[in-house]
């Protein structure tokens, strides 16, 4: 590899960490969610976790999430983050040295995940399970990274910062900040640690940084790297730079409120729930902010979508963006909140971002991406993209209509009560009728899974010095 | 909520309302620029268009905003301000409550008025027992009440705390706490070995008899007390009976002796905050029924 390396070195930037981090992406990407895909066979039969406790469900579901966020969307994000400030900013980043550590720290980081999280060590914080040894690794690491970034964007060469960056620097900023306040903990032992926070408080505290890892880990990174790549990919000028100051500002604003919304007819104050409810509504006009600066960016290039997969899966990713952003708003509203709450509406809720939105729009860039950090002109075969896309696409469909089903039908169980007063469903005929859904599930999270694996064979042809890509499709290069 | 915090929300809040509503006024139509609508930066390649916000977009931006402030005039939201309709979730819990106690009045009084052991049979009543049990009940004794490991029985006609109508409906109401003690350390290994051999032999089980002959004096000395001279149990103390064959945890010896050596704790928890007297007495004729 090193051979290739050196062949692949860019005269101005530094594409070594960048390539580093495109291949991970691939590569937890594939763990992460074949991990998912396991623990959804689990929810239809039950069996599968072979009574081991390394393969329970509560183990191996914390594993998913973290490999997913933080492996999967966190080495996306990395890899992004450090070519669109190169590219942008027209400078090197400002240390080698420092972003090869941020590498290295932040796989070790994954491995220490996958190690602890299955032999049962956790500090029980939803999308914050890692103990806190690792939690201080994490903080030195993303400490690192802003570094890296920041100094970079302090060295640029172009007079003002481009969008995307503002959007990958609040995500940055933030993580930081959530991370550390709601990791803080006294550690008993090396593998526990209790949160120095209680009750309400720490619940707030833990959905203040909950949702706000879906609001900049999520939202505002990945809109970075939509700023970036749809006009490239698309060739065309970002649709309008005062719609990006305003939703921009707006974004950063209020979704730091809407945590409460998690915690709605809890022991939470009324008043903090309103103002989570308040704070999610408005929430809507800022995030569909996002969705038609992307959108209309592709006004006048909207033919290139017949021929062009990766411009269809930002298009569509933008799609499940803009359909999640408005679910979830609505979702927060006390009264839809009282029946989809604690059903699988919410999984569903959180796989049209996570799948729709965030896996797609990765992928879209990393297929933007590989080509120009292997030295080629584009991908081993543009048909396989293709291919994953359809796939991608009915996973995501599948694995969304299929929880829509099972939370509607749980809220609507759980609530219904008879003439006598006593209610017509026990728990366990909820979870009965929902067996449907989770085998729907099953297959939908098994055809996403699968076109990652495409991916990954498109990605090592292309890889490949000795293997000449597929010609582009006739129609392509007509466009 | 002291007031400064009050005070700190309605400040955050009102910075966070005029802050998003002065940046999109701000920005709303902009000077005309270059004549290709550009804002003339590029950046590695990119430029950006400077088209107005979508109208609709604004406006639907807008209206968010004024509902927001609308909502919170009227909800609680900022600080220690109720909100002008007073509204609470213990408030709308409480009224919903009573607007279901309202309505099942007239039935749960006609019940309460009649005897356990005449409702029982009942159909109606059977019929609401058996949802109130399979979503109360069910996780621990089994949907069939026939109980598992640990969790008793309610079908057999054996009794640890008394099957009569009122002792069922005290176990519901304010739960039961069946500690057998450890006797491991004040028996010892030996004793709890010819204790066993006891509990065996009195069960007509074949085992050994010098050791069940010793076993009767310990049983005499430390069981006595809670299991009674013939070991058929106590009812009033939660103490099971030994010899009908029926075992909680278990009647093989090595689960008999691991009782005795470290002790059980069986816990009913109490349901009287959650289900009420009422239906508290709907479900004891329910499970009353189960053995009768």
């Amino acid at each position: 590899m090193s051979e290739l390396n050196s062949a692949l070195e860019h005269p101005t930037y530094n594409y070594k960490v960048v390539r580093q981090f495109a291949v991970m992406t691939v590569v937890w990407g594939i763990v992460g969610m074949l991990v998912g895909v396991l623990i959804a066979a689990q929810l239809a039969w039950p069996a599968l976790n072979f009574d081991l406790p390394y393969l329970h469900f509560g183990r191996l579901r914390p594993l998913h999430t973290n490999a997913v966020i933080f492996a999967f969307g966190g080495c996306a994000l990395f890899c992004t983050s450090y070519y669109i400030v190169q590219r942008t900013c027209q400078t090197r980043l400002v240390s080698d040295k420092l972003a090869a550590i941020t590498f290295w720290g932040w796989q070790l980081v994954i491995v220490a995940a996958a190690v602890t999280l299955p032999l049962g060590m956790t500090s029980s914080k939803e999308y914050a399970e890692l103990e806190w040894p690792i939690d201080i690794l994490i903080a030195v690491v993303w400490i690192l990274y802003a570094i890296v970034f920041f100094g970079t964007i302090m060295k640029r060469k172009t007079s003002h910062i481009y969008v995307a960056n503002w959007f990958l620097g609040a995500f940055i900023l933030a993580v930081a900040i959530l991370h550390i306040i709601n990791s803080l903990a006294i550690p008993v032992s090396m593998t526990k640690s209790y949160s120095i926070y209680a009750g309400t408080v720490d619940a707030m505290v833990q959905w203040w940084y909950g949702h706000n890892a879906v609001g900049f880990f999520l939202t505002a990174g990945f809109l970075g790297m939509m700023y970036y790549f749809v006009p490239k990919q698309a060739e065309r000028p970002v649709y309008s730079y005062r719609l990006s100051i305003v939703h921009f500002w707006a974004l950063v604003a209020v979704y730091i409120w809407a945590g409460p919304h998690h915690l709605h007819y809890t022991a939470l104050p009324d008043w903090a729930q309103s103002l989570g409810m308040v704070m999610s509504i408005i929430l809507l006009a800022p995030s569909w902010g996002g969705m038609i600066n992307g959108m209309m960016t592709l006004s006048g290039a909207w033919h290139k979508l017949r021929t062009d997969p990766i411009l269809r899966f930002m298009v569509v990713s933008l799609s499940f963006y803009g359909m999640s952003t408005f679910e979830g708003p609505m979702m927060a509203i006390k009264t839809v909140n009282a029946l989809s709450h604690y059903t699988d509406w919410t999984i569903g809720h959180v796989h049209s971002g996570a799948l729709g939105w965030v896996a797609m729009i990765s992928i879209g860039c990393l297929y933007h991406l590989i080509p120009i950090l292997f030295g080629k002109e584009r991908m081993y075969s543009t048909d396989l993209i293709n291919t994953h896309f359809w796939m991608a696409t009915i996973g995501t469909v599948l694995y969304i209509a299929s929880m829509w089903v099972n939370g509607i039908l749980q809220g609507l169980m759980w609530r219904a009560y008879n003439q006598d007063g006593t209610l017509t469903y026990s728990f366990v005929e909820s979870l009965e009728a929902s067996y449907a859904g989770y085998v729907v599930r099953v297959i939908g999270g098994a055809i996403f899974f699968s076109g990652m694996l495409i991916m990954a064979y498109n990605l090592y042809m292309t890889s490949r010095s000795d293997v000449v890509s597929q010609p582009a499709p006739a129609a392509a290069s007509a466009a | 909520m002291a007031s400064f915090w009050s005070m700190w929300i309605i400040i955050l809040t009102s910075i966070t309302f005029v802050g998003i509503t002065w940046i999109l006024f701000a920005n709303r139509k902009g000077e005309k620029r270059a004549t290709d609508n550009t804002t003339g930066h590029e950046y590695d390649g990119i430029q950006e268009l400077d088209n107005p916000l979508p109208a609709w977009w604004f406006y639907m931006f807008v209206l968010t905003i004024v509902w927001g402030v609308g909502y919170l005039i009227l909800y609680p939201g900022m600080g220690n301000f109720p909100g002008v309709l007073g509204w609470t979730q213990i408030d709308q819990h409480d009224r919903k409550v009573a607007a279901a106690d309202e309505k099942f009045r007239a039935m749960r009084d006609r019940y309460m008025a009649l005897p356990i052991e005449e409702i029982a049979v009942d159909p109606a009543v059977r019929k609401m027992g058996t949802r109130m049990f399979s979503n109360n009940c069910a996780q621990c004794h089994g949907a069939d009440a026939k109980g598992s490991y640990g969790f008793p029985n309610l079908t057999d006609g054996d009794w640890i705390f008394g099957g009569t109508p009122d002792a069922i409906k005290h176990s519901i109401t304010k739960g039961r706490q069946a500690a057998m003690p450890a006797w491991g350390t004040i028996i010892g290994d030996k004793g709890v070995e010819d204790v066993t051999a006891y509990v065996m032999s009195i069960n007509g089980r074949s085992t050994n008899d010098e050791h069940a002959a010793a076993g009767e004096t310990v049983y005499q000395t430390y069981c006595v007390a809670c299991h009674g001279a013939d070991a058929t149990g106590n009812p009033a103390l939660g103490a099971p009976n030994l010899k009908n064959g029926i075992w909680l945890y278990g009647g093989n010896p090595e689960q008999v002796s691991h009782s005795i050596r470290a002790g059980r704790n069986g816990v009913m928890p109490a349901l009287e905050n959650m289900l009420g007297e009422d239906k508290i007495h709907i479900l004891t004729a329910y499970v009353y029924g189960l053995s009768q």
